[in-house]
């Protein structure tokens, strides 16, 4: 049975819809990634589920409960906001503690509860210290293990990462993965950032405007976007219109090769840059001028610029063969990395 | 938006300097000195002071000095100041000492003798500096008790007479008065009551009084405008401390009805006479000017003027009573008196006594 | 030295001056004409005035009745702050600013339109037959009604500020809406709770106006006993050390204060105020918002209703008639009253000039890190709020009586001595927004290759603009409602609005009552109108600190 189960869930702001029927359930266990731009309504899906926001219409069910009329605090969740809203009053042990406090447990035990926890976020001793001496990575830790203190049946997590540099988030998003597992933790958590939600989740729900557009496993979100605005916020900007029939898709960049049994109509087709391989620009049926090279660690992405019109395409490639600004290059596709999405392109 | 919010600011700033600007512009001929030389004669006194204005031309025209005045606080402030700057004064005539306060002044020394014209036709009884002519008696001014004649008419009740009367279980819970540590009616009261029953009686009359609940309010403004049933603001006590001349004053700031007799009357043997002196301060910039205005103050205009602005009676016997005030005062048969020096030795113990038997 | 220190030192010797010349100089000579004899010093006087079971009783009853007055006020107005700080309701604004209105109004207006409440036939006699007016109880409401605005001011200035989700961390984490305020919110407002009690505090301490007009003899605050001892009684030893005590009194709630608020400095991350407020919602926050309007219509809006009614009650039933009658002054009217109105605005614009000028001064010194001198500064240009105006006006009087410095009759002394007061609020409304002003935009603006001037017109000035207008407000209302200090300055005859209902209001007669009455509500109308017209402008970080 799924632990947490949003059933047409609707909250407006005034005139708007912040969450628009959503439907959405989380399994015990289960990490959940709500991933989606800003505006789309993905903090407004938290605060209902915690109730801090009252849902119009639908229902939000806890272990099959129905959590309308149950106070914030009564609903035994952990929140971890996104800028963390430590209590500047009191110091970290103070911030762990508080939920504990709260749960009327003894001081000593949640002194040892604060203790295990500051070990189990990596700050160990740091009970004593003062919030605003903390730097942001030990605020998001402090901040995690106060939400964790309580032992929640639901973890959630706004945004968890949000503010870090890059570096930090790359690493706390495997330690908070490999945390999660230990404890067995059931999360859902919202963020903007698609590589944190691969990385965290074992299901990712795509939201836009209030809607949930898909759902799925990380790699098959990834591999098999919706629709065009779900490629896009992806990162893709290999999304064109297409004509598809018996031959392949017609593009602005000539005829692509298809996976076998796609349906023919007009669709969207997206070319992963993966699948955008470089040749001599010799006898290739496509070429471009490479107009941009950015450094992605082990890979380089290029921009080339087909001329005659076609737009813009994303290519990557090894490193050692990467041509430089302002050569040619031919152009072939592997049909392996091309997706027809299912809808037109607006 | 933003622009012309920095405008709207900077025209506000404009209006606050240029209203300074103005401020400072009013006054630009006027010289910053204590006391004054030339053509301008100084006179320093209280808030209550009143002249019209064609009284003061009249002065102008007449001596050629125009007349500034100078005020601070009540009475008590004016005359301590002046004890303070004794010597270099403020301004060249101090007009608002009064017999409560007259002991104090003249110990100081801030005045100089100057002996006014038309002091002859002031009665003896007010001439308290005849000797050495350091003041010069301007009016009296009685407080007496005043009452509510609809109040007492409805009743079929008699209005009290005398001081002994606020002390009649017929008159219980009526009387309100102003306490005399504060309020300078206040004082004139408790004065009166020492001087009708003596300094060892007037204890125990007051103490008949707060049997007969006497009520105690800080100043006169409160007794008069809030508790007072005559003052037609719908207050509830139908006796007040006030002076003799508020029926009149009732009655000329009361509207443009002119009834037969003033809605408010005066118990006539409750008063204590209050007499306001002036005086030449010693060191003044321009003396001849303050003689001249000391004169002025005793000439006829003034003391023909000062009942209808200050409402208080002339010293002169012999300057006219307008008819409105003349129509309205009433007669006050017997007033009760203290000397000055008396007061001056025994205020503060009397004051303390007081305030100790009435108000804890 | 370097050129910028000369600037810094410059800025703090104009204010630094000012508030020698002004104040240290005359409340020194007042106090030393008191306690000195024959050039020395009889400090003696001082245990015997303090040993006089008189002085203290008048001891006990002043720190009683302020610390009754604080509480009262924190319960009635605590409330106020969390309805306009977090609930979003039409009128709101207006309210806000209305609620300021008795701050600035004088004491002889409002403590006359207050008695129409408490007193007798007041409203709540009418109602309950409940009669205030012979008890404690109307000095402790007369001090709610003036220092609500205090408390709504500084702690909903600051609780706007604070971040809503820090309350709502503590319910997820299983805190209650109470515990989670107690726990959260309240230690968070705690130390601007603190700073608006001690203002509060100071300002019942220091009790003058509403103890002369409700107190009862016998009731007398320090303020009230040391205007006896020096106007009434000249007694000016008793009187010397009688300031004294309050100063001593009034230095250490301002260092108190100063300690208090900054511990508040930096612990806090504050928001903006504008996103925090949000409409009223549960039936919590719906009693909540009633409860302060009822209070509001009660406490504050009735007795200023009461005083427009009055105005409005001519002898032939209700009209404009006393307003008629004050546009018509005849040759023997106390006071003209435009004139009284030209001079109230004429000596307010004077004063708002001065105050802004020397606390301007002092507020942009205090901002530059000069050290602990400066802070100390701060503090200093407080005490005049805490100052008996008799003191002050006396002090005038013998201090500044030679040449070059004889200003005894000249009309500046009104101006200055109202600035006296203004001073203090331009420097509270000014200094945290200045301190707000990041150092590196000056060094961007230098590296630019804009001087020092230069660099504070294009960064600082911008920013400051509208709080600079903010504080000219504040000590303009200020001014404009100042009656105590002025009242003991000998001064040439200009009376001014507060002046002028006094006068009115000491006067036998209807019309007399009815044109004091009609004066106040002009009185008011300005008041008003001036808020109002800061509350469009104010920045909503920064208006809120006293």
């Amino acid at each position: 049975m799924s632990l947490l189960e949003l059933d047409g869930v609707r909250v407006r702001y005034g005139a708007r819809a912040a969450l628009d029927g959503v439907r959405l359930s989380v399994a015990e266990g289960e990490v959940v990634c709500v991933l989606g731009p800003s505006g789309s309504g993905k903090s407004t899906l938290l605060r209902a589920v915690a109730g801090l926001t009252p849902v119009d219409e639908g229902a939000v069910r806890l272990a099959g409960r129905d959590q309308r009329g149950v106070p914030a605090h009564r609903r035994g969740l952990g929140l971890m906001f996104q800028d963390h809203q430590l209590f500047p009053q009191r110091d970290v042990a103070g911030n762990i503690a508080f939920g504990l406090r709260m749960r009327r447990r003894s001081r000593e035990e949640a002194a040892g509860r604060v203790a295990e926890l500051l070990d189990l976020v990596g700050l160990p001793g740091a009970g004593r210290r003062a919030v605003a001496s903390l730097s942001g990575g030990e605020q998001q830790r402090v901040a995690l293990a106060r939400a964790l203190a309580p032992d929640p049946r639901l973890l959630m997590l706004d945004e968890p990462l949000g503010q870090l540099d890059r570096d930090l988030r790359e690493r706390l998003v495997v330690e908070l993965r490999q945390l999660f597992a230990r404890l067995g933790s059931t999360v859902l958590a919202v963020t903007h950032d698609q590589g944190e939600a691969f990385a965290l989740a074992d299901r990712v729900v795509v939201m836009r405007d209030g809607r949930v557009v898909q759902v799925g496993a990380p790699v098959e979100v990834w591999r098999r976007p919706a629709d065009a605005f779900v490629a896009r916020f992806l990162g893709f900007r290999n999304v064109t219109p297409a004509h598809v029939d018996a031959e392949g898709a017609r593009t602005p960049w000539g005829a692509l090769p298809v996976p076998a049994g796609t349906a023919p109509g007009a669709r969207t087709v997206l070319v992963r840059p993966s699948g955008v391989r470089l040749t001599p620009p010799e006898g290739a049926p496509l070429t471009g001028e490479v107009t941009a090279r950015t450094f992605r660690g082990d890979h380089v992405l290029l921009l080339l610029e087909p001329g005659g019109g076609a737009p813009p395409l994303e290519a990557s490639c090894p490193l050692r063969a990467a041509p430089e600004v302002g050569e040619r290059v031919g152009v072939r596709f592997d049909p392996e990395e091309i997706v027809a999405l299912p809808d037109q392109l607006p | 938006m933003q622009r012309s919010s920095i405008q709207r600011a900077t025209a506000a700033l404009l209006v606050l300097g240029l209203g300074a600007l103005t401020a400072c512009g009013s006054d630009g001929g006027g010289d910053e000195g204590g006391g004054s030389g030339g053509d301008e004669v100084v006179l320093v006194t209280h808030e209550s002071f009143l002249v019209s204005d064609a009284v003061l031309e009249e002065f102008t025209e007449e001596t050629g000095y125009r007349v500034k005045l100078l005020r601070a606080g009540d009475a008590g402030v004016v005359v301590n100041q002046a004890v303070l700057s004794a010597g270099n004064p403020q301004g060249d005539v101090l007009f608002g000492v009064d017999n409560t306060l007259l002991s104090r002044a003249l110990d100081a020394g801030i005045f100089t003798p100057h002996e006014a014209a038309g002091l002859e036709h002031v009665p003896d009884e007010l001439r308290l500096d005849d000797e050495e002519h350091r003041v010069t008696p301007v009016d009296t001014g009685d407080i007496c008790v005043n009452y509510d004649r609809a109040w007492f008419d409805e009743r079929d009740l008699a209005p009290p007479r005398t001081l002994q009367d606020l002390a009649d279980p017929a008159y219980a819970d009526l009387l309100v008065v102003q306490n005399a540590a504060t309020s300078s009616p206040g004082l004139g009261f408790l004065l009166a009551t020492v001087a009708a029953f003596g300094e060892d009686g007037w204890g125990e009359y007051w103490e008949s009084l707060r049997e007969n609940g006497v009520e105690v309010v800080e100043g006169w403004e409160q007794a008069y405008n809030e508790r007072f049933s005559g003052a037609g603001q719908g207050g509830d006590r139908p006796l007040v401390v006030s002076y003799a001349s508020s029926p009149p004053a009732g009655v000329v700031y009361g509207g443009d009805e002119r009834p037969e007799r003033a809605p408010t009357g005066v118990a006539a043997e409750t008063c204590f006479r209050q007499v306001e002196f002036a005086g030449l301060l010693d060191g003044a910039a321009n003396e001849e000017g303050g003689r001249a205005l000391l004169d002025f103050l005793l000439g006829l205009p003034f003391q023909e003027d000062m009942p209808l602005s200050m409402f208080v009676l002339p010293a002169r016997e012999d300057a006219a009573l307008p008819e409105e005030f003349a129509r309205y005062v009433e007669p006050v048969d017997e007033v009760h008196e203290v000397a000055p020096e008396d007061i001056a030795a025994h205020r503060d113990e009397w004051i303390d006594e007081w305030t100790d038997l009435v108000v804890r | 030295m370097t050129r910028s220190a000369l600037v810094r030192g410059a800025l703090l010797v104009a204010p630094l001056l000012f508030f020698v010349v002004f104040f240290g100089y005359p409340v020194t000579a007042i106090v030393g004409r008191g306690l000195r004899e024959d050039g020395v010093w009889r400090f003696g006087r001082l245990t015997e005035v303090l040993g006089d079971p008189g002085t203290l009783r008048v001891l006990w009853f002043t720190c009683w009745q302020a610390a009754a007055s604080t509480a009262l006020t924190l319960a009635l107005a605590l409330p106020g702050a969390y309805v306009f700080a977090r609930l979003r309701f039409p009128g709101r604004r207006v309210l806000h600013a209305a609620v300021t209105v008795p701050f600035v109004l004088p004491t002889v207006v409002t403590g006359a339109a207050f008695l129409a409440l408490v007193g007798r036939g007041g409203v709540l006699d009418d109602a309950f037959g409940v009669r205030l007016d012979d008890g404690v109880w109307a000095i402790l409401l007369a001090h709610v009604f003036f220092n609500y605005a205090v408390v709504v001011r500084t702690v909903g200035g600051l609780w706007a500020q604070l971040d809503p989700r820090q309350e709502e961390a503590a319910r997820v984490l299983g805190a209650g809406r109470l515990a989670a305020w107690r726990r959260v919110t309240l230690p968070a407002l705690t130390p601007s709770v603190a700073a608006a009690a001690l203002m509060v505090f100071l300002f019942t301490f220091t009790s003058f106006g509403v103890i002369q007009i409700l107190g009862s003899p016998g009731r007398a605050t320090l303020e009230v006993e040391i205007y006896r001892q020096t106007a009434q009684l000249l007694r000016l030893d008793t009187a010397a050390v009688l300031t004294l005590v309050q100063l001593a009194a009034v230095v250490a709630l301002l260092v108190t204060h100063r300690l208090v608020t900054r511990r508040r400095v930096g612990a806090l991350r504050l928001v903006d105020p504008a996103g925090t407020a949000r409409p009223p919602r549960g039936w919590v926050q719906w009693t909540a918002l009633g409860g302060v309007l009822a209070t509001v219509a009660l406490l504050l809006a009735l007795p200023l209703g009461v005083l427009v009614e009055r105005s409005l009650a001519g002898p032939d039933g209700y009209g404009l008639h006393h307003y008629r009658a004050l546009a018509h002054a005849d040759g023997t009217f106390l006071v003209a009253p435009a004139e009284a109105v030209g001079n109230s605005l004429r000596f307010a614009a004077a004063a708002t000039a001065i105050a802004l000028l020397v606390g301007g001064c002092a507020a942009v010194a205090l901002t530059r890190r000069a050290g602990r001198l400066t802070r100390g500064f701060d503090a200093l240009l407080m005490l005049p709020l805490g100052t008996s105006a008799v003191t002050v006006g006396f002090g005038f009087l013998i201090a500044l009586d030679e040449p070059p410095l004889d200003l005894r009759s000249s009309w500046v002394l009104v101006p200055l001595a109202q600035a006296l007061v203004g001073v203090p609020f331009v420097v509270r409304v000014l200094v945290p927004v200045l301190g707000a002003v990041d150092e590196r935009l000056r060094e961007a603006a230098a590296v630019l290759g804009a001087s020092p001037w230069r660099a504070w017109r294009a960064v600082d000035l911008p920013l400051v603009w509208r709080s600079a207008l903010v504080a000219a407000g504040f000590a303009f209302a200020v001014s404009l409602g100042e009656f105590g200090a002025t009242v003991f300055l000998a001064r040439p005859d200009e009376p001014t609005l507060p002046v002028a209902v006094a006068r009115l209001l000491g006067r036998a007669g209807a019309e007399n009552y009815g044109q004091a009455m009609a004066l106040s509500v002009v009185l008011m109308l300005v008041c008003a109108v001036t808020l109002l017209s800061l509350e469009r402008l104010a920045p909503s970080r920064s208006a809120g600190t006293f």
